[in-house]
C-alpha cells in the first residue's frame, strides 16, 4: 500500500496485515499465478509489508512470457508473408524471436497493426479486403472468448480475409504441472481472479482436492490480494484444502456461461509447448475443423518451428517459480525493459520487467 | 495481459453497448454478456464486458479504484 493512501484503505489493510502476522508463525509459500497479481504485488509493495515467514512466488500467468520461442518464430515468418497484415495486442510487439521482432519486421516493410479488441481487428479485415489481416491469438481463458466472438462473426459475415494464428493456453493443465512438480515448494495458490470469472471454479477444484493445494480466486487490488491470503492462512490453521473465492464481486463458482460456450464452439484442447516447462498435454487450444477457413496455422500451411530457447534467459525457470527475477545473472545488467533479452522482461505483466520497474521497494 | 477494468452501461444498441469506464465513455461488445441491462455494472477487458459485476459492490469496487487512484495522484505518481 502506498503510505499517503486514504485513511480507511491503510486501516483495512491493517486489519488485514495484523490477521496475516498472527496465521503465519510458520513458513507459507503461495504462487501467485495470475501476471496481472505480479504487478498489483511489486507496485504495491506488498512483499515488504508481508511477515518473513510469508514467501509469494510468481506464476506462468504471463501469457506473452510463456509463449514458446517456436511459436514466436512461426509468427514472425508468417508477418513476413508479402500481402498479411499482422493484427496484435501491444504486448508482443517488442517480443524477441530467434533473429528479430515485429517492430524490426515493421521497419522493414512487414504491416503490422497493434489493436485493443479483436473487433478492431475485424474493422481492419473489413477496411482492407485485399489483405490478409491474421490476428495473433495469444492469452488465457479471460481472453480466448474475446478471439472465439471475432472468429465466429467472420464465419457469419462470410469475411475470408481474416484468420487467427491460435497459441492460446488454458490455466488448469499448468497448475497440475506445478503441483506434480517435486522441485516447486509452493503450499498454495492465489488464483486468477479473471480467468476465473470465466471458467469458474470447477476447473482448478482438483487441486485442492487431488493435490492437498487449497487455492483462493482474488481481485486485484492490493486489499484483494491481502485479503486473498487471510483466506489461505485460515484454510491452513483451519485444516481445509479447498478452493474459495475473494473476488466474489466478479467471480462466480459457474464462471461465466455465454463465454465458456463460445471457447467450446470454436476452440478445442491440444497438446502445447510452454517457455521453459516444455510440452504440457491439453494445455493449449487449437482452432476447430468447423473454423478451419480462418485458422491461419491451416489457412497458410505453416510450417513448425524447433527453436532455442534464448541463450542465458531464465525465464523458464522464473515462470516456475524456481528462481526471482533478481537471481538471473542477465537481469538488470544485460536485460532490461528497454533492451529485453527476454519475454519475461519484455510484457509489462512479466515478473523481470514488474521486479525491474518496482526495484527499489520490491527486490528482496 | 488479463488485466480489466469496471464500467457501467449507459446504453446497448444489439451486441454493442456504450460504457461509461470511470468517467470516459467507450463502445464495447457485450456478446460475453447478453443479458446486461442498463445501469449495471461489467468488467472491460479487451473491448469486451466479460462479467457482470455483483450489484451490492460495484458502488464499493469503483470507490475503492478512485480512493486508489487518488492516492496515486498524492504521490505524484
Ligand atoms: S532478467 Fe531477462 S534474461 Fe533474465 S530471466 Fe528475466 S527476461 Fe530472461
Amino acid at each position: 500500500m502506498k503510505k499517503k493512501g486514504s485513511k480507511e484503505l491503510m486501516d483495512k489493510a491493517d486489519i488485514l496485515l495484523a490477521e496475516i502476522r498472527t496465521l503465519a508463525q510458520s513458513p507459507f509459500s503461495i504462487m501467485e499465478v495470475c501476471g496481472t497479481h505480479t504487478v498489483a504485488i511489486a507496485k504495491n509493495a506488498l512483499r515488504e509489508l508481508l511477515p518473513k515467514t510469508i514467501r509469494l512466488i510468481s506464476g506462468p500467468g504471463c501469457p506473452v512470457c510463456v509463449t514458446d520461442n517456436s511459436d514466436i518464430d512461426r509468427y514472425l515468418y508468417l508477418a513476413a508473408q508479402p500481402n498479411v497484415m499482422t493484427v496484435t495486442f501491444g504486448d508482443m510487439i517488442r517480443v524477441p524471436g530467434t533473429k528479430k521482432n515485429l517492430q524490426e519486421l515493421r521497419a522493414e516493410g512487414a504491416d503490422v497493426r497493434v489493436v485493443y479488441s479483436t473487433q478492431d481487428a475485424l474493422a481492419l479485415a473489413r477496411q482492407n479486403p485485399s489483405k490478409e489481416v491474421v490476428f495473433l491469438g495469444i492469452g488465457f481463458e479471460t481472453t480466448v472468448p474475446t478471439v472465439a466472438v471475432s472468429i465466429e462473426i467472420a464465419k457469419r459475415e462470410g469475411l475470408s480475409n481474416y484468420s487467427v494464428l491460435s497459441m492460446h493456453k488454458v490455466v488448469p493443465p499448468v497448475l497440475k504441472m506445478l503441483a506434480e512438480d517435486d522441485q516447486l515448494v509452493v503450499d498454495a495458490f492465489l488464483d486468477p481472479g479473471h480467468v476465473c470469472s470465466i471458467i469458474g471454479t470447477g476447473p482448478i477444484e482438483f487441486m485442492a482436492k487431488d493435490y492437498g493445494k487449497p487455492g483462493v480466486v482474488t481481485g486485484f487490488e492490493a486489499l484483494d490480494i491481502l485479503e486473498g491470503i487471510v483466506m489461505l492462512l485460515r484454510q491452513r490453521s483451519e485444516g481445509r484444502s479447498e478452493i474459495e473465492i475473494q473476488y466474489q464481486r466478479v467471480a462466480r463458482a459457474e464462471g461465466n456461461p455465454h463465454a465458456k460456450q463460445f471457447i467450446e464452439k470454436v476452440f478445442e484442447p491440444i497438446d502445447t509447448f510452454w517457455r521453459g516447462m516444455g510440452l504440457i498435454p491439453q494445455s493449449g487450444l487449437g482452432i476447430r475443423e468447423d473454423y478451419g477457413a480462418w485458422d491461419a496455422a491451416r489457412k497458410f500451411a505453416l510450417p513448425v518451428f524447433h527453436s532455442q530457447e534464448t541463450p542465458g534467459c531464465r525465464c523458464g525457470e522464473v515462470l516456475k517459480g524456481l528462481i526471482y527475477p533478481t537471481e538471473c545473472p542477465l537481469f538488470a545488467r544485460h536485460c532490461t525493459p528497454m533492451k529485453p533479452v527476454g519475454p519475461c522482461m519484455v510484457s509489462t505483466e512479466g515478473s523481470c520487467a514488474a521486479y525491474h520497474r518496482y526495484s527499489q521497494r520490491s527486490v528482496d | 495481459m488479463c488485466l480489466a477494468i469496471p464500467a457501467k452501461i449507459v446504453t446497448i444498441d444489439g451486441s454493442m453497448a456504450k460504457v461509461d469506464m470511470m468517467g470516459n465513455e467507450r463502445i464495447v461488445s457485450i456478446d460475453l454478456v447478453p443479458e446486461v441491462v442498463m445501469g449495471e455494472y461489467v468488467l472491460i477487458h479487451a473491448g469486451f464486458a466479460i462479467s457482470i459485476i455483483d450489484d451490492e459492490s460495484a458502488k464499493e469496487t469503483e470507490e475503492l479504484l478512485l480512493e486508489v487512484a487518488k492516492a496515486y495522484e498524492e504521490e505524484g505518481q
